[in-house]
């Protein structure tokens, strides 16, 4: 008994110490480049506030926690509603029955506007037949360009991702690349799919698809590597998201390819690596955007009646190249994180 | 040395005297039999089987370059899977292990770039952090008495959220700022995530520093007091309280050693991949368990060793990386690795049942 460790006793001081050094080392070793203070600061797009009664928007969508694809479409959503006085209610869930629960959840809290993301249309069909038989406007983005008019949803923002990778395809066939290997990075998932089908459907060379675990860099780095070694001719990586974009940028080196790397999708460290021709291009379906017009369109219809797409024609919000050409004036926007 | 090894490691399983050898009701079992015994063996087994499987199908999968791949992304796993199985034969879990690289690696980049600090200063406080939470598991397994499993359970979904709230708070993103540029990074780079070339080819250094720590954990299991107190936890808890094991003491070191091969990997993750997303390494933490499952730790506790989980991730790395080298249909993937991971425990079921047998 006597010799049982008691936690309580000995690791208190000891802690106490590790907590001061730690505290005197970060005083004393500020580093001398980058970080924090090297980073310029600017405002964020702000165009006044409209003075309207406030009005409540939900926005419900299949995003994971964490992912800075939505993370993008949640501020674009925010800004929106900060201009419009619009209280913005903001929540997700990547399982269909959960986030068709959180759909009922605004209907329960009587909210003036629904957007809502259909990765799942089928598990989201009754549940928004049920708002707008409340007589709460529903809007669509992102996902289910080709549902959302027979549910009924007032309007669409997104990319049509088979359009998207038909655009990757034929920019491919001007760079003269001739054996591409289009990166999955969650397998199941339609979208993705969508843009590698796209790609195949325009590209005159030839293309496969490659899965890999998006949640796990080094699993990802050492299979696209592995691919690359496996079949030497492929002269083109395609990913679907800036983060494995960069991490392929390894593999390539890592496998000794001369394979190049083009991608979907930005982020603030994409566009370093455009800058310094690590990647090729990006398609970007500006996802700040479609969380922007969402909720714009919302109150647009609430306040003036108006029908974003004329309630016939989605509104299309990619695919935006970027390239080497127009890099500098995208890299500040995504500095910011909104790109 | 399996040889001379093998008893230290079955008496101080149980807690009961060892039976004496000669005492006429048992023959002394043959050499082959002892070495079949031992953890690991059915893993080395089926670690063979897959290396000449995907040798036999898959062309670029005999070149030492792609064997530097498929141990690369062993060793990232299986350094994590070390600790794990240690907490294993423990008798414990950690189901935090997997976002605990995470939140390791993000403590390390947000604290450096938003106080500009030299980066090592981020690196030596997320040890602590991750010490922190390792202790913080320990430390309320025994206090509350509940199982593992729901602790560790907790302090994953902890950590999982507060990875992505910090992160947020301090970024106004889900994803860490770079810190490629700043002071000491390179240094660091060269410590945790550089490359050592043998013979034309580039090796990870983490598959040095994998094979490092498996030796010190075998030597730790094996030769040390605290390796007897290890098995002995895990094999009964009460009776080993009762011939004198620190249990408390032993528990919550190995979920700090846990901790310490997080705050290891997430080093890597940061200073190789230069930025952190929020939501990675979910999941991992199920990885790391069935590697050491497959390197013969029974889930149970008491019984396993540390040159197991080294197989284990090793045979993993090979599934994983094999399939692509083999250039099956990647539609398949999952279940290819399924099938393939099923017979690898199977074999290791087997070997065992056979080894013990009379």
């Amino acid at each position: 008994m006597d010799r049982t460790f008691n936690p309580r006793s000995r690791r208190v001081a000891p802690f106490f110490v590790m907590a001061a050094a730690s505290a005197l080392l970060i005083a004393g070793c500020s580093s001398g480049s980058g970080g924090k203070e090297a980073e310029e600061g600017g405002a964020d797009a702000s165009a006044g506030k409209a003075d309207t009664p406030q009005m409540t928007v939900a926005m419900v969508t299949h995003a994971g926690q964490g992912d800075t694809f939505w993370d993008i479409v949640r501020k674009g959503a925010q800004t929106a509603a900060d201009k419009d006085n619009v209280k913005l209610v903001y929540s997700n869930d990547p399982n269909a029955a959960n986030q068709a629960n959180l759909v009922q959840n605004a209907i329960d809290q009587k909210v003036d506007g629904i957007a809502v993301t259909l990765a799942k249309p089928d598990a989201m069909k009754d549940v928004i037949a049920k708002a707008e038989k409340a007589g709460i406007p529903v809007v669509g983005l992102n996902s289910g360009m080709d549902v959302w008019q027979e549910q009924g949803l007032l309007s669409f923002f997104g990319q049509d991702e088979t359009v998207s990778g038909e655009a990757f395809g034929k920019k491919l066939n001007e760079t003269g690349a001739k054996h591409a290997v289009c990166v999955i990075h969650e397998q199941g998932n339609v979208s993705l799919e969508a843009r590698c089908a796209g790609v195949k459907k325009t590209f005159e060379g030839e293309t496969e698809n490659l899965y890999v675990n998006g949640t796990d860099m080094p699993s990802v780095k050492s299979t696209v590597t592995a691919k690359l070694k496996q079949d030497t001719s492929i002269d083109e990586v395609i990913t679907l998201g800036a983060p494995i974009a960069l991490t392929s940028v390894q593999s390539v080196d890592d496998a000794g390819s001369k394979a190049k790397v083009a991608t979907f999708d930005l982020n603030k460290e994409l566009t370093d690596a455009i800058k310094a021709g690590d990647i090729e291009f990006a398609v970007d379906q500006q996802p700040y955007l479609q969380g922007y017009l969402a909720v714009d369109s919302l109150w647009l219809y609430k306040n003036n009646g108006n029908y974003s797409g004329g309630g016939e024609e989605p509104v299309l919000t990619g695919p935006a190249f970027v390239d080497k050409d127009n890099v500098d004036t995208i890299a500040k926007f995504a500095a910011k994180g909104n790109r | 040395m399996t040889q001379a090894t093998a008893p230290a490691a079955s008496s101080s399983s149980s807690p009961a005297p060892p039976a004496a050898q000669k005492d006429g009701r048992t023959a002394q079992r043959s050499l082959g039999r002892r070495v079949l015994a031992r953890p690991e063996v059915g893993a080395l087994i089926a670690a063979i089987g897959v290396y000449a499987f995907f040798f036999a199908v898959a062309p670029s999968f005999r070149e030492t370059s792609s064997l530097a791949t498929v141990l690369y992304q062993a060793s990232v796993m299986g350094i994590m899977a070390l600790p794990v199985a240690l907490l294993m034969i423990g008798g414990e879990f950690d189901l935090s292990a997997g976002v605990a690289v995470t939140t390791s690696a993000l403590t390390a980049a947000i604290l450096s770039f938003q106080l500009t600090v030299n980066v090592w200063t981020g690196v030596f406080v997320a040890l602590i952090v991750s010490l922190a939470v390792g202790a913080f598991n320990g430390w309320l397994l025994i206090k509350t008495g509940l199982p593992s499993f729901l602790v560790t359970l907790g302090s994953f979904l902890i950590l999982q959220g507060s990875n992505l709230a910090v992160t947020k708070i301090f970024t106004d993103n889900v994803a860490s700022d770079s810190i490629a540029d700043m002071d000491g990074f390179d240094q660091a780079k060269s410590l945790f995530a550089s490359e050592i070339g043998i013979g034309g080819v580039d090796f990870k250094i983490t598959i040095f520093y994998w094979l490092a720590f498996a030796a010190i954990a075998t030597w730790l299991l094996l030769r040390t007091k605290f390796g007897n107190w290890i098995f002995a936890v895990g094999g009964n808890k009460d009776s080993a309280r009762a011939v004198g094991v620190p249990v408390n003491f032993t528990k919550i070191a190995l979920f700090m050693g846990v901790g310490a091969g997080a705050w290891f990997v997430g080093m890597h993750l940061l200073f190789s991949f230069n930025t952190v997303q929020s939501n990675e390494g979910v999941g991992n933490e199920f990885l790391y368990i069935i590697a050491a499952v497959i390197g013969g730790c029974l889930l149970t506790g008491g019984y396993g060793s540390a040159i197991g989980p080294v197989i284990g991730a090793f045979i993993f790395g090979m599934v994983n990386q094999g399939i692509v080298y083999a250039n099956w249909n990647p539609d398949w993937f999952k279940a290819f690795l399924g099938v393939m991971l099923l017979i690898a425990a199977l074999v290791n079921l087997w070997v065992r049942s056979q080894a013990t047998r009379r």
